[in-house]
């Protein structure tokens, strides 16, 4: 073949102003894309990129929306970015979250006469411990079995799916329900308490928050992170100083999934107050977690700070929905264009791009 | 018998090599004469297996030409040279383990669409027979011993109707019947017509079936003889023989006690093969011993076994008198063991900070912050200290460690290996990839450490830092040490010999 | 019963098909080492596109050809990213997956509740149509099932039985080998990717053209997630690949039918999956993975040093 060929060469040195200028060009491409296939179906970016600030932080009630939703973006995307950082590819957030909602409302509906300081802290364990949980199976594979855990956890997540359908159509159908597939209400005492007059149910927020910030400290801070780091970047090294990689990948895959549990319990306590099928617990927000810790380059604390607008970006989508009439996946564009320029980017912050021409 | 008269098979003509910062192949003429068994004979780095890569258009060179049977060609790719029917058996063979024998041998091959797959496997079974390469076409590559793959990768070639067939280090994977076989095969291979080319660093081998050697040495040929004509000794002289420059001299030294002992040790290679067959040897306080030998007789594994990287199937290895043996990487840390290893980038972490870098071997210890926390400014002010200790040029603390320059990595390892005083340092390959300046640096800070009194493995395979730097020398070779006798120029030459196999000390006469 | 029996396999195997597809493609990418999760989004990209095709220009063959375009483009974009740039694969693919899922809703806005204007028929096949109790089970589909059912053997051929086939598995296992042969790594993943994205769209075409047929959004329903797993159930092989397919989309089908035997259907819904991960399990065992398993090289850039 004579075509010219591409040759990816490594750079010897990434400076933090290369990083972090391939991110802004990346993201500023993505938008460019994103405005070009709007267009080209019709729709006016410039109108369309209003109504999505607009309606993610353009208004009161939109703010409010905004950071709701970042609650279990960030909750769930900070454990992501440990993971990620050990080179623990959990997938399966989604799966976890909805195993954490399970327990979460498990108890709520079989303990809601508990009074609610006690209820609450309950309900936050049970579900860390089910996400937890539910990863332990990824991780006992992975690290005993050598078994990729990009697929296991991939699975466990219809897996959870199934679960949750069993259930709301199944035993903890509320009888109140009539036919829908719901469970019964949670008690008062199970609820999570908003801002008045928005959905944010600020005990999962500033958990969240809380918990960025330890996660944070825990990678920079303590020997524990430090082993996590020196296991992602260079097992080999980690395993030459005597680290246990093995259980390095657990841990981190408990917690990630611990965490996601948490946002699951977050989700039916704090939004909807009941166990509903997974699509009404949970619009993917698993995955979408994978941006959040992407796009933060794996530091649970630029998560706050990605988590919300990609909050933001949730919250537009539905704006635009309404406003334009266009299909709520449409804001998957946003998601998938942002990922895609984001990792290309990245590329070019490890690489050089050389074009070779053949004779 | 060669003909001298018709063209050579192969003539390679001021073959010019140059890698950033060596160069491998110097002005090189190689004639290698139709159907003769032509050694290339030299240690490691002599440019042997750099020369052959040229031919076989892996590599392609800065300067010269090549000529194969009187034809100027240029050889850009594996194909150019599998056209010119040229083969080549590489050290590390290339074979799909799942797949047959047969699926293995024609992977590549544009012979139409359809496998067929009962004709290839009479064509390879024929092929088989006719050079007594037995090897059972169905069997899958997993199945099969060092020897059997190995044959098979010989198939591949002759099954491209090659002509000429290089063979890179072709026993060094194999047990000695299998050694036996595959002379046997090169002969009938001979016989058939084909033009041979090995490159080995034994000299038995050389002795046993090649019609010429060319012995080469830091990149350049030193001579073309005729094996007939010449012996082992001579051809060691020839592989090894050079003023070693001696830029340092080490003072007197007096060895302490015993810090190491290594007795009867037995480790397995990653394919469960042995890689040291029962060695034994002891290292002192403020000595260094050198183990020298060609790369892949067992080196890497070693140490890797003494880290508690790799199991001991038999022998024990005692550090000051407390037994190793079943202690764990961790322990053996503590324990006062530490290395710098030949693959540099297992032992460090570039995308990382050299502060972060510093600690991580010692990150556990309580100066390093208590209760699970890291202190930050303990790390810093490790870090300084042996930045400031070992004259590490960096523009900071916080800069990557793969920013460095190789002799400054080097130095930063070095640094953090002796900051926790260990009973025992054990550095692998320490110069390689460096400059003259940066060597002389880093033999300065090992000769130091010697006279302060700390025990020094050194595994090397550049014998003259092996010779400038040692009290004593081991030799390994294929898993057995040959021999430990003084670092000492007039012994030199019996080194060679030890590197190249053809020589053994018995036991007593051992230092 | 031999009414239920009939009905169970009629409905399985069309249920079947589009992850059939799907997965003899995803069987061909994985055999060259790369992972692609954008398997969903190339589906969903495929249905849409055959609708909106069909429908505007009337042609069914030409919704379903542009559908499969659209798909196996797709699919460059992650060779390109996978391959070229050598980026995580897994990121890569579902950043596909989001935009295709994404790209498709606001596509498929229009179509919603659109009858198709070139409807599919099923055939009727001289003599098998008419059979007794074959003929309704097994012999009244479209086309395009039975296309799908016509691949497995042509693709099971292509990877055994020709060099392609031996040229593709080796890039899998150990592209170093393939490399040092003078295969073309680069160009085989490349190809085999597309292929895999071609197949996707063409499973996802399947869905909006003919089983359907219909646009919904999101009407893949998860089916591209299904095909990833079917690609490890059924251990990389094009056979397999059929039985897997039939009995997934069965199950997924016949999860409601089912119940009053008392097989509650979400639970029958997850043994496809912890199958899955049983699969995964056994072939990581040493002893089985050397007859067969997960490509050695799957989700490994390959990149060839040189000094």
């Amino acid at each position: 073949m004579n075509l010219p060929r591409l040759r990816v060469e490594r750079r010897l040195s990434t400076s933090r102003l290369t990083s972090t200028l391939a991110l802004v060009v990346s993201l500023l491409l993505a938008l460019l894309a994103i405005g070009l296939v709007f267009s080209s179906l019709g729709v006016d970016p410039i109108y369309a990129y209003r109504r999505i600030l607009r309606g993610g932080f353009g208004s009161l009630y939109g703010l409010g929306e905004s950071l709701a939703k970042s609650i279990p973006l960030l909750l769930t995307g900070a454990g992501l970015a440990l993971a990620f950082r050990a080179r623990v590819y959990n997938i399966g957030a989604e799966g976890q979250l909805l195993l954490g909602a399970i327990v979460g409302g498990g108890i709520a509906l079989n303990f809601g006469h508990w009074p609610r300081g006690v209820l609450l802290p309950v309900m936050f364990l049970g579900g860390f411990l089910g996400g937890a949980l539910w990863a332990a199976v990824p991780a006992l594979l992975k690290a005993r079995f050598r078994v990729d855990e990009v697929l296991t956890s991939l699975m466990l997540v219809y897996v959870a799916g199934d679960l949750v359908r069993y259930l709301v159509y199944g035993p903890w159908r509320g009888p109140e329900e009539r036919g829908f597939p719901y469970s019964s209400r949670f008690a008062l005492a199970a609820q999570l308490p908003h801002v008045e007059g928005t959905r944010i149910h600020y005990p999962t927020l500033l958990l969240a928050v809380g918990l960025a910030v330890l996660l944070y400290l825990l990678l920079e801070r303590t020997k524990l992170g430090y082993e996590i780091r020196v296991t992602g970047e260079n097992p080999a090294a980690a395993r030459y100083a005597g680290m246990n990689t093995d259980r390095i990948i657990i841990l981190v895959l408990l917690l990630s999934g611990g965490l996601a549990g948490m946002a699951g319990v977050g989700e039916v306590a704090g939004i909807h107050a009941r166990l509903s099928p997974p699509e009404g617990i949970s619009p993917g927000y698993g995955f979408t977690a994978i941006i959040v810790a992407w796009l933060a380059r794996l530091n649970p604390l630029a998560a706050i700070l990605t988590a919300f607008l990609i909050g933001g970006l949730l919250v537009g989508g539905d704006a635009i929905q309404v406003a334009l009439n266009l299909p709520a996946a449409s804001i998957y564009i946003f998601n998938g264009m942002i990922l895609l320029f984001v990792i290309a980017g990245d590329v070019f912050t490890r690489y050089r791009l050389r074009l070779e021409l053949r004779s | 018998m060669a003909s001298a008269s018709a063209p050579p098979a192969v003539l390679m003509r001021g073959i010019t090599k140059r890698f950033p910062g060596v160069v491998a192949n110097d002005r090189i003429d190689l004639e290698v004469r139709e159907g003769e068994i032509h050694a290339l004979l030299g240690e490691n780095g002599a440019g042997k297996t750099t020369l052959m890569n040229i031919l076989y258009g892996i590599y392609h060179p800065d300067e010269g030409e090549i000529q194969v049977r009187g034809r100027t060609v240029v050889i850009r790719s594996p194909q150019d040279a599998i056209r010119l029917g040229i083969g080549m058996i590489h050290q590390q063979f290339r074979l799909v383990p799942t797949h047959t024998v047969t699926e293995n041998v024609v992977l590549g091959m544009k012979q139409g669409v359809l496998f067929r797959e009962r004709e290839a496997r009479r064509q390879i079974e024929a092929l088989a027979r006719h050079y007594h390469l037995e090897v059972d076409p169905d069997a899958r590559i997993w199945q099969l011993s060092a020897g059997e793959q190995q044959r098979v990768e010989i198939l591949k070639a002759l099954y491209r109707q090659a002509q000429i067939l290089i063979l890179d280090e072709p026993t060094s994977m194999l047990t000695p019947g299998e050694i036996e076989d595959l002379l046997k095969i090169l002969h009938r291979m001979k016989e058939e017509g084909h033009t041979l080319i090995f490159i080995t660093h034994k000299l038995d081998e050389v002795t046993a079936i090649s019609d010429r050697v060319t012995v080469l040495r830091q990149g350049r040929v030193v001579t073309t003889l005729e094996t007939a004509k010449t012996n082992e000794r001579e051809l060691a002289q020839w592989m090894v023989g050079r003023e070693v420059l001696f830029r340092l001299t080490k003072p007197k030294n007096t060895a302490g006690e015993i810090v190491l002992r290594v007795e009867n040790l037995h480790v397995d290679n990653d394919k469960q093969l042995p890689a040291l067959k029962g060695i034994s040897f002891a290292v002192r306080q403020g000595e260094i011993l050198g183990i020298a030998g060609v790369a892949g007789n067992g080196q890497r594994e070693l140490v890797e076994a003494l880290i508690g990287l790799r199991p001991v199937v038999q022998g024990s290895i005692t550090l000051n008198g407390r037994s190793l043996t079943n202690m764990s990487s961790r322990e053996r840390i503590e324990a006062g063991i530490a290395c710098v290893p030949g693959e540099r980038m297992t032992a460090l972490v570039p995308g990382m900070s050299i502060a972060e870098n510093m600690i991580l071997k010692a990150y556990r210890q309580p100066v390093f912050g208590k209760g699970g926390l890291l202190d930050r400014r303990a790390v810093n002010a490790h870090a300084d200290r042996l930045i400031a200790e070992y004259a590490v040029i960096t523009p900071g603390r916080e800069t990557p460690v793969k920013l460095l320059s190789g002799g400054n990595i080097q130095r930063a390892l070095l640094a953090r290996e002796l900051s926790s005083q260990p009973s025992l340092l054990i550095v692998a390959s320490p110069t390689s990839g460096l400059d003259v300046g940066a060597t002389e640096t880093i033999w300065r800070i090992l000769l130091e450490q010697r006279q302060q009194g700390r025990a020094i493995l050194l595994i090397s395979e550049d014998l003259e830092e092996v010779m400038t730097l040692s009290d004593r020398v081991a030799v390994l070779y294929e898993g057995e040490i040959m021999g430990i006798v003084r670092g000492e120029e007039h012994n030199l030459e019996r080194i060679g010999l030890m590197m190249a196999g053809a020589l053994r000390l018995p036991r007593e006469e051992w230092v | 019963m031999i009414e239920f029996l009939v009905s169970v396999i009629a409905l399985t195997i069309p249920a079947g098909t589009a992850l059939l597809y799907g997965t003899l493609g995803e069987v061909y990418a994985e055999r060259s080492g790369v992972l692609n999760l954008g398997v969903e989004g190339m589906m969903i990209m495929g249905a849409v596109t055959g609708f909106a095709v069909t429908q505007t220009t009337g042609n069914l063959l030409l919704g379903i050809v542009a559908a499969a375009l659209v798909g196996g483009l797709m699919a460059l974009i992650h060779a390109f990213a996978s391959v070229t740039l050598r980026v995580n694969q897994v990121v890569s693919g579902l950043a596909l997956t989001m935009l295709g899922l994404g790209i498709s809703g606001m596509i498929g806005k229009r179509y919603i509740g659109m009858p198709l204007a070139a409807r599919i028929r099923p055939l009727d096949i001289p003599v098998l149509s008419d059979l007794p109790v074959l003929g309704p089970m097994l012999f009244r589909f479209n086309a395009l099932v039975y296309l799908a059912m016509a691949l497995v053997p042509i693709l099971w051929f292509v990877l055994y039985k020709t060099y392609w086939g031996i040229t593709l598995r080796s890039v899998g296992e150990n592209p170093a080998a393939a490399d040092a042969m003078g295969v073309n790594v680069v160009r085989v993943r490349y190809l085999a990717v597309v292929f895999g994205g071609f197949m996707a769209g063409l499973g996802g075409a399947f869905l909006s053209v003919a089983y359907a047929p219909a646009w919904i959004e999101g009407m893949t329903a998860g089916a591209g997630w299904i095909v990833i797993a079917l690609t490890i159930f059924a251990m990389w092989d094009p056979a397999r690949a059929l039985l897997g397919a039939y009995l997934f989309g069965g199950v997924r089908v016949l999860q409601f039918r089912l119940q009053p035997l008392g097989i509650s259907p979400n639970f029958l819904n997850m043994l496809p999956f912890l199958l899955t991960i049983l699969v995964l399990l056994l072939v990581s065992g040493q002893a089985f993975r050397r007859r067969v398993g997960v490509p050695a090289a799957l989700m490994q850039p390959y990149a060839r040093e040189e000094r």
